[in-house]
């Protein structure tokens, strides 16, 4: 049974069969489970990723936008639509890295406990939670790139620099997803994420500055929307797209989010390791 | 392969000989003040088939889990496979086969998808994974079930899957930790002889087990757990030898006499034990027991002759039974 035709290890010289020569990195292998079983759920995960937000383009942008342009001739200086997709977009990326960073993990740790069959193999807890971040990655940039390409068609894009839109959607949902799958990895039951929706991410989606200008909040409340991730998110994403970009400002949001993501990385290799290794 | 540990032997060379794939100096497992396992000794060679036999809370899976480099060890020295846990996990992993306690299988996906996920691992290509895969689910008797999805299976056909997963590296070490728990005896039958046959064709098995039938047929050598310690070790006829007699009476008395009897008849035997529902007596010929405890004119409910067992072994290491 032991090494029948010779390629045991993953170094052995089954890999070595490959066009590609080198080993695979570990954590790009756990990334490589979330894919085959996204196999499985990617229909219904094209609705809530990809055909929600261009409704809301549809019915906000169009739609409402129609109206809102009539009374008062743009908002922030464009369209209504102009200005309301290019936010759909970093709410959007909150959605996807919050959701996948939620009940996938409680699911990976408890339901399937798929973290524990990849701990039985070469994978070490930093290559899990890599993989896992990982593949909330790829869901980000695959679902970015299809919305903008989207509003492109409506469009909205007023500048070469809206490519950089992309990265600033999957930092924005990074910096959910990472320190949100700190937390799922804590949790022994799953109801904190119905508080989690509840209390931040729907009051988020709302008032972050993704359907109106923060300023039209009261003078009190401005300085919370300004502390939000996703405020800044909204910001670099618009400023980008509408090519109002300006290098501080736009440095600031991104450097916001990438420091959000990073401690939440951080924190996560903390909460991973205690739950996992006992 | 050293069938017995003599540690002024062993000292001299920390990574156990060169047909050693395991070898524990002193191995301590703490989960804050508790001590679960409790300064462990043990070598274990190449093709062998070692078991770990004890009941729950032993600190049987504390060991396997140390073993498969999942939990850290908390003293002592640890070596599998001549490596460091501490240092060389992902290296050790690469070559051994873990079967959890507690299935992790993917019940959504099919059964061979469990298996090529797997397979990705250990970054096989897709192609060895599939041709392994179908080799070891007939071997797994799940051949008709490949596509089917994982979720209705019985309890027998996930542990067959589980044990045919941590097979697809093809590892030199395999470990299963309880591996017929909560199966019914038809399965675990078929599961026996599954492991039966992997021992054969030279895999080296190392199982924890609290069922001693399972024990006798599987274990080259075993080491009797009990609160974190061994409290015996040796192939299962040397510990039957030791540690018990031939043959064993069961008598049965109405529930409360036992005391009284065992008094009476403990001249009869070797030795004697009192549990709740019987009284059990230790005796080279049993039959000749037997006749003496009727000539006392002594007449039990019932009456039984039987050949020693590892139960026997435990009961007389612990006072306790394996399985209450």
């Amino acid at each position: 049974m032991t090494a029948v035709d010779g390629s045991g290890g993953p170094a052995g010289p089954g890999a070595a069969r490959r066009l590609w020569p080198w080993p695979t990195p570990l954590w790009l292998r756990g990334l490589g489970y979330f894919a085959y079983q996204y196999k499985r759920t990617w229909r219904s995960s094209i609705t809530t990723s990809f055909l929600y937000p261009v409704l809301y383009l549809a019915a906000m942008g169009v739609g409402l936008g129609s109206l809102v342009d009539k009374h008062t001739h743009h908002v922030s200086g464009v369209p209504y639509l102009d200005f309301v997709a290019p936010g759909l977009l970093a709410a959007t990326a909150m959605q996807i890295g919050a959701n996948e960073a939620m009940y996938p993990v409680m699911a990976a740790i408890k339901w399937i406990r798929t973290y524990f069959a990849m701990l039985a193999t070469p994978l070490r807890v930093v290559d899990v939670l890599r993989g896992h971040l990982g593949w909330i990655g790829v869901r980000l940039v695959t679902v970015s790139t299809i919305y903008l390409a989207v509003v492109a068609a409506f469009g909205v894009v007023r500048s070469p620099l809206a490519v950089l839109a992309l990265p600033a959607a999957v930092a924005t949902g990074l910096a959910f997803a990472a320190p949100i799958a700190a937390f799922a990895a804590t949790q022994e039951q799953d109801v904190a994420f119905t508080t989690i929706y509840r209390l931040g991410l729907i009051p988020l989606f709302l008032f972050s500055g993704t359907f109106f200008p923060v300023t039209q909040l009261p003078g009190w409340l401005r300085p919370v929307a300004y502390a939000t991730p996703l405020y800044h998110g909204v910001s670099l994403c618009r400023d980008l797209v509408l090519g109002t970009a300006s290098l501080w400002p736009s440095l600031g949001d991104a450097a916001y989010l990438v420091a959000l993501a990073g401690a939440g990385y951080w924190v996560a290799r903390r909460t991973f390791r205690r739950r996992l290794v006992v | 392969m050293t069938a017995h540990l003599d540690p002024s032997t062993a000292e001299p060379r920390p990574n156990g000989g060169p047909g050693t794939l395991v070898y524990a100096k002193g191995l301590v497992k703490r989960f804050g003040e508790f001590v679960a396992v409790d300064s462990i000794d043990f070598e274990i060679g190449r093709g062998e088939s070692f078991g770990f036999l004890g009941p729950n809370g032993a600190g049987k899976t504390s060991t396997m889990r140390m073993i498969s480099c999942m939990s850290p060890v908390s003293g002592g020295t640890l070596r599998v496979l001549g490596m460091d846990p501490a240092t060389d996990g992902p290296v050790i992993r690469a070559r051994i086969g873990l079967v959890p306690q507690e299935d992790s299988l993917d019940l959504e996906l099919t059964v061979l998808d469990n298996l090529m996920v797997y397979g990705r691992y250990f970054d096989l290509p897709r192609k060895v994974i599939r041709e392994r895969a179908m080799r070891l689910l007939d071997f797994a008797q799940l051949t008709e079930r490949a596509h089917d999805k994982v979720e209705p299976l019985s309890g027998g056909m996930k542990r067959r899957l589980t044990i045919a997963r941590s097979l697809v590296s093809e590892p030199d070490l395999l470990i299963l930790d309880e591996p017929t728990t909560g199966l019914d005896p038809q399965a675990r039958h078929l599961l026996w002889d599954r492991l039966y046959r992997l021992k054969q064709e030279g895999v080296t098995l190392v199982i924890t087990t609290h069922y001693m039938d399972e024990a006798e047929q599987l274990c080259d050598r075993l080491a009797v757990m009990d609160r974190g310690r061994f409290a015996a070790e040796g192939t299962p006829r040397q510990l039957i030898e030791r540690y018990s007699t031939k043959e064993v009476v069961e008598l049965r008395f109405r529930s409360g006499e036992h005391d009284a009897v065992a008094a009476r008849v403990s001249g009869l035997a070797d030795r004697a034990e009192v549990l709740p529902d019987r009284l059990l007596l230790y005796t080279a010929d049993g039959d000749g027991t037997l006749a003496r405890v009727h000539a006392m004119g002594l007449t039990p409910e019932s009456a039984l002759v039987r050949r020693s067992t590892l139960e026997d072994v435990f009961l007389r290491l612990t006072g306790r039974t394996l399985v209450d």
